[in-house]
């Protein structure tokens, strides 16, 4: 009925909770008992504070380049809660809320964005696929591994995810198609957060909604509001049990926005008005989930300032754990490029160490 | 029971073989599945082996190979083909910055046992497109494996061991002699080693290193210089990456001399990395400098001009002469 409700051309937003956090589609909220509630709500205050420490140990020098994930919780949370365990996670490099709920442990994401490779190697039973940094070419991976779910009869979902910008991908285009035709248990979640680096989401296409490419592909597609995070749970939800039963591929537009910069060498400023990112704000999708979960009694000051204090506390010790820790080893660089390292990768290892220890 | 075969029919029969015995191996591309693909390689394994391990894909590269990384990572062994090497670039974002490197990227946490088969080179009269060498741009990523055969024994046996190798291939068939000539090979499975390159003839006064199709145009060059006396070791490299330097770099210290073969283009080709190691590795035994034969550094050229472009038996003969002399 979601799907039905809200026709993804024209710009009807599929939403739970409006702005104060009132219900109102009673009949969509999540059956969520208020632990899950208070879970939820603890990783979007986690992926909040991984930002905000990032952003301001690259001020201080002590990390590099970062791309902050504030004001998209609710759409990584929300969605990635959707998952079963043995579901794949394919993220572009803006997915931190769902890392987080796939479990991907906190060492490692600052091992990537500290710049070691490390921090890709998940951990056994944790099905997410490393960063992709070209844009869109990793809904190719999320299309193949549904198709191969399939093959091998297994009942495995992939989510993937791809920003606005990368809607104008031919990867794009050509991943969605296969998944379609081969009805692919794949859901394709765009996190339209208006710009991509600079360019506004009006200048990235002439479609109307970015949900209504679903049509073209001849696969369900939902427009959702991507700060509500109920919304963006029981849309994900819906899209994942119809891709189990063997129903294909769904396209669900979240609707947010970036209330930071693209990355830390980014400056807003430069395209986009203050007042604008004010507006958006007041939309913030912790402050929304949080008026829902304070009217409900679930939620108390005294637990939020607790909870930030831990996390705070947490973040702290585990970048310290790796910050004078995370220097590549010279083998790793070459080791890893074929199970068996060819001849001339073992010469050029060892010249190079030859060099360093003064042999020539 | 003879089995006498041609290279794309050993191509076929090592898909046969191979998915006979290992489940997870799927064939999937562009006209692969009901028509047998266009040079017919994969004729009868959807028959054989049913929609679900060899299909027809919308035409699309990048999907063709991006979709077999995703395959990979989920446990699958895709065998993809890609129509013509000259359409292979439309994947060439997918093959190079994820098939060659997921492993490293994950520290070996996914890996991709997967071959991406596509016939090259000229010489077949064809369109626009059809005629290409690029194997150097393959060879210069690391993490892809290139893979040339220019027999049915070597075809059947490498791409065996491509399929089997835990490391992403590119597999690259040499279409001019796809059906140039037959050979009593095994019908039963069996693998060449990738990375081993092979002595096609033995001789005492230059070593002329070569691969696929040229391989054939380097023996009728060796006829006719034997005339005159002189006596070509020929080196088919068989696998361009990662390179079997220590084949010709002993054959170039037995020789003193080395011409090197290819289809492509002189500039930046597979050649000029093969005269670096050389340089490097024996040059106190060179008597003569390592040269070269190739493509121009031309487009390749419509069927009117492309007998001018692919290096004559002829052109190699004089080559060789020309560094016999020096
Ligand atoms: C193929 C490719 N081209 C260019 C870039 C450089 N780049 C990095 S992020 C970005 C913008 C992406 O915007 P969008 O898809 O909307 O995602 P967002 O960053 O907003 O999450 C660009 C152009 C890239 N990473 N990949």
């Amino acid at each position: 009925m979601r799907f039905e409700d809200c026709n993804p051309i024209g710009d009807k937003h599929y939403r739970i909770l409006d702005f104060e956090g009132n219900v109102i589609r009673e009949e969509d909220i999540p059956s969520f008992s208020d632990e899950e509630l208070l879970y939820l709500y603890w990783t979007m205050l986690f992926s909040r504070t991984i930002d905000e420490k990032n952003i301001s140990y690259q001020r201080q020098g002590r990390m590099l380049t970062y791309a902050p994930n504030i004001g998209q919780e609710a759409t990584q949370v929300g969605s990635a809660y959707a998952m079963e365990k043995n579901d794949w996670l394919v993220p572009s490099y803006r997915e931190l809320g769902a890392w987080l709920i796939k479990g991907v442990p906190l060492k490692n994401i600052f091992l990537y964005w500290y710049g070691n490779e490390w921090g890709s190697h998940m951990p056994e039973g944790v099905r997410v696929l490393p960063i992709s940094v070209p844009i869109a070419s990793q809904l190719q991976h999320a299309t193949g591994i549904g198709m191969a779910n399939n093959i091998k009869g297994e009942k495995n979902v992939v989510v993937t995810y791809v920003g606005d910008g990368g809607t104008s991908q031919g990867d794009f285009h050509e991943a969605l198609n296969f998944a379609a035709v081969f009805k692919a248990p794949v859901v394709f979640i765009i996190q339209n957060n208006q710009y991509a680096i600079s360019l506004p989401r009006k200048v990235q296409t002439a479609s109307e909604t970015l949900a209504q490419k679903a049509i073209a592909y001849g696969m369900p597609g939902i427009l959702v509001d991507g700060n509500d995070i109920f919304a963006m749970y029981s849309a994900t939800k819906e899209a994942i049990e119809r891709a189990r039963e063997g129903g294909g591929p769904t396209l669900i537009e979240a609707y947010t926005y970036r209330l930071g910069a693209h990355t830390t060498s980014d400056d807003p400023t430069k395209y986009r008005e203050d007042e604008e990112v004010e507006k958006w704000k007041e939309k913030d999708p912790i402050l929304r989930f949080k008026k829902y979960l304070k009217n409900k009694g679930i939620l108390t000051e005294e637990w939020e300032e607790n909870t930030k204090k831990e996390l705070e506390k947490e973040v702290t010790s585990t970048f310290e754990e790796i910050e004078n820790k995370s220097d590549t080893l010279i083998e790793d660089i070459f080791k890893y490029h074929y199970e068996t390292m060819p001849p001339h990768l073992e010469e050029q290892l060892e010249d190079y160490k030859s060099f360093l220890e003064g042999g020539r | 029971m003879a089995n006498k075969l041609n290279i794309v029919e050993a191509v076929n029969q090592a898909l046969m073989n191979e998915m006979e015995k290992d489940e997870t191996i799927v064939v999937y591309g562009e006209d692969v599945g009901v028509e047998g693909g266009v040079f017919r390689a994969t004729v009868n394994l959807q028959k054989k082996f049913g929609k679900d391990r060899v299909f027809d894909t919308p035409l699309a590269e990048s999907a063709i190979v991006g979709t077999a990384v995703g395959m990979a990572i989920n446990g699958l062994k895709p065998v993809v083909e890609l129509q013509f090497m000259g359409f292979s670039y439309p994947a060439f974002n997918q093959i190079i910055s994820h098939v060659a490197r997921m492993r490293n990227r994950s520290r070996g946490r996914y890996t991709l046992p997967m071959v991406i088969r596509a016939p090259y080179g000229g010489g077949i009269r064809a369109l626009e497109h059809h005629s290409e060498s690029t194997e150097a741009l393959y060879a210069h990523i690391p993490g892809l494996k290139v893979v040339i055969p220019s027999t049915p024994y070597d075809t059947k046996g490498l791409l065996i061991a491509a399929i089997r190798d835990p490391d992403p291939v590119i597999f690259l068939e040499p279409k001019r002699i796809y059906r140039a000539f037959r050979q009593e090979i095994p019908e039963e499975t069996y693998e060449l080693p990738i990375g081993k390159a092979k002595v096609v003839e033995e001789g005492e006064d230059i070593t002329v290193i070569t691969w696929g199709a040229m391989v054939r145009d380097v023996q009728k060059a060796s006829e006719m210089v034997k005339e005159k006396g002189i006596y070509p070791e020929i080196i088919d490299l068989r696998t361009i990456s990662p390179m079997d330097r220590e084949t010709f770099i002993e054959s170039v210290k037995k020789t003193g001399r080395a011409v090197i073969v290819h289809e492509a283009p002189k500039t930046l080709g597979v050649g000029a990395e093969i005269v670096a190691i050389i340089n490097e590795k024996a040059f106190l035994y060179l008597e003569a400098p390592p040269t070269r034969v190739t493509g121009f550094d031309t487009t390749f050229p419509l069927p009117r001009g492309e007998k001018h472009y692919i290096p004559s038996p002829e052109r190699i003969a004089k080559t060789i002469e020309d560094v016999v002399k020096f």
